[in-house]
């Protein structure tokens, strides 16, 4: 095969899959907002991801502060003097904007993402996809739409949860370590923090969710080749939600703080 | 007037790429009979019940059911159809996150919007027709052995007292004695409730069993149709290679080296 024919057959490969996501994603969003819609699947999803996910996004949430405080102000201490307001802005813009929503984001991806590819994958080549559409039940209600509104729900109350931890490890570094007054680390804090800081994270995780559940159940869904396809799909998902996090990180930082 | 088969398929064709799986089928099933399709591996007879049911759309042909076109109805619009069938998956396909009784009244409870307490009654009274106590239900999939899986399987297929019930293989991976208890719950399940059966198999004894008419798929197509008594005097060479298990005869499978 020519070089010319190699990049042809990767280019319409990439085209096909990106068309056939956007098919999955138009018929997720369409079921979504059609009944019957289960909210008994929906509550056991939102347990799931977020209350199953508490500890892992925690203890990444507080070291990410501890770290974040010890950084930055060894950085600041070199520079100028004053680095004790520094720190808590730092460790409160960064926290609320970027690393709480994003960490989490990732951390979720590794765990829940990966969880959905599996089990789906799993469904699809044991026949209980099939089962389910013989059972006048369709796969798309039944399995990936509790998973896409969990996923958007979810996040955001586990962002808010990172936030408050983060900022609470930063403190403690802060104070116990740095010798910081804590009373003026809480004040400094709380007069630098926006409500926009706090929002743009939340709409970032709710995006995160919502593309988290969804490459999950994609990659899932449209697995083969028994337990090798399984750990293709499992893969497949936590690379491609990563990727599109980071992207999706961006455009949204673009959209609320760009100039 | 003739009666209007409870299945017909036309010049059904379905191919994968370049490979062509269905090649014109043609069969009619009457109402409460029990057809088998008999064939090898990879020979289409699972692609041909899918495409009845509509998991697969198949490229051309014509599929009705009680003479209606299947192929022209849209796939979110199947459910008038779908409540006729019941089917009996190779592997079970029993969905492991649920209980058994919940997978014996799955459909009752989407389907029919049954209550969560009604549909377990009937799951538990399904159960005892294939032979398995209460106690089975509150198990979980995986804690059954390869026969219980298929008589909950066959449970769950008969379940919504479907008019019509497919089985993929229902005995492969069963001990013969194992599979001569499916097969006695299949010939009981349906001719108790006068269901409509189309079975897929390699298990000669088991097509000779359940089968009021026998059909050999090879190549994409029917090559052959008949009782069961007839299968050892067809005189058709494909067929008496197959039915013998032979190495020797017309079907080359196909070896790569």
């Amino acid at each position: 095969m020519n070089f010319l024919a190699l990049i042809g057959s990767v280019v319409l490969a990439f085209l096909g899959h990106l068309g056939r996501l956007t098919i999955f994603t138009a018929t997720a969003l369409s079921h979504c907002v059609r009944p019957p819609i289960y909210p008994r699947l929906i509550g056991r999803q939102m347990i799931d991801i977020g209350y199953y996910s508490l500890p892992v996004v925690g203890l990444t949430a507080i070291f990410s502060g501890m770290v974040l405080a010890l950084q930055s102000y060894t950085g600041f201490a070199r520079f100028a003097a004053g680095s004790e307001t520094a720190v808590a802005n730092v460790v409160i813009i960064s926290l609320t904007r970027e690393l709480g929503p994003v960490l989490a984001g990732l951390m979720v991806a590794g765990r829940i993402g990966a969880s959905m590819a599996a089990e789906i994958g799993t469904m699809r080549v044991t026949e209980q996809l099939d089962a389910l559409t013989t059972l006048s039940t369709n796969p798309f209600k039944y399995l990936v739409v509790p998973r896409l509104i969990a996923g958007f729900l979810m996040l955001p109350v586990l962002v808010l949860v990172a936030d408050i931890i983060g900022v609470f490890g930063g403190f403690i570094v802060s104070v116990y370590k740095l010798g910081f007054n804590p009373a003026a680390y809480i004040t400094n804090s709380y007069d630098m923090l926006k409500a926009l800081d706090v929002i743009s994270g939340l709409v970032k995780a709710g995006v995160f969710g919502f593309l988290i559940a969804l490459m999950g159940c994609y990659a899932g869904y449209y697995s083969k080749g028994g337990a090798q396809g399984v750990g293709a799909a499992t893969t497949n998902a936590v690379v491609s939600s990563s990727i599109l996090i980071l992207t999706f990180n961006y455009i949204i930082t673009e959209l609320f703080f760009g100039t | 007037m003739t009666d209007v088969p409870k299945i017909r398929l036309r010049d059904v064709r379905k191919s994968f790429g370049a490979k062509r799986v269905l090649d014109g089928v043609n069969l009619d099933i009457a109402k409460g009979e029990s057809v088998v399709v008999i064939g090898g591996s990879g020979t289409g007879k699972s692609v041909m019940i899918k495409s009845i049911i509509g998991i697969l759309l198949a490229d051309s042909g014509v599929i009705e059911v009680d003479g209606q076109d299947v192929t022209q109805i849209p796939a979110n619009n199947r459910d008038a159809v779908n409540r006729k069938f019941g089917m009996l998956f190779q592997g079970g396909a029993l969905f492991d996150s649920l209980p058994v009784w919940e997978n014996v009244a799955f459909g009752l409870m989407q389907r029919e919007r049954m209550s969560r307490a009604h549909a377990k009654e009937r799951a538990i009274e399904t159960l005892a027709k294939v032979g398995l106590s209460a106690d089975v239900g509150e198990l979980s999939p995986s804690e059954l052995s390869g026969g219980m899986q298929k008589r909950v399987g066959l449970a769950r297929a008969i379940a919504g007292e479907p008019e019509i019930v497919f089985f993929d293989e229902p005995t492969t991976g069963l001990d013969p004695i194992m599979a001569d208890v499916i097969n006695d719950l299949i010939i009981s399940c349906v001719k108790q409730q006068g269901i409509t059966a189309l079975s897929i198999t390699h298990d000669m004894h088991s097509a000779r069993k359940i089968g009021d008419r026998i059909t050999m798929l090879y190549e994409g197509k029917l090559i052959w149709d008949g009782t069961a008594k007839d299968v050892d005097s067809s005189g058709n060479p494909y067929l008496d290679q197959f039915v013998h298990g032979s190495a020797e005869g017309p079907i080359k499978m196909q070896v790569r080296r």
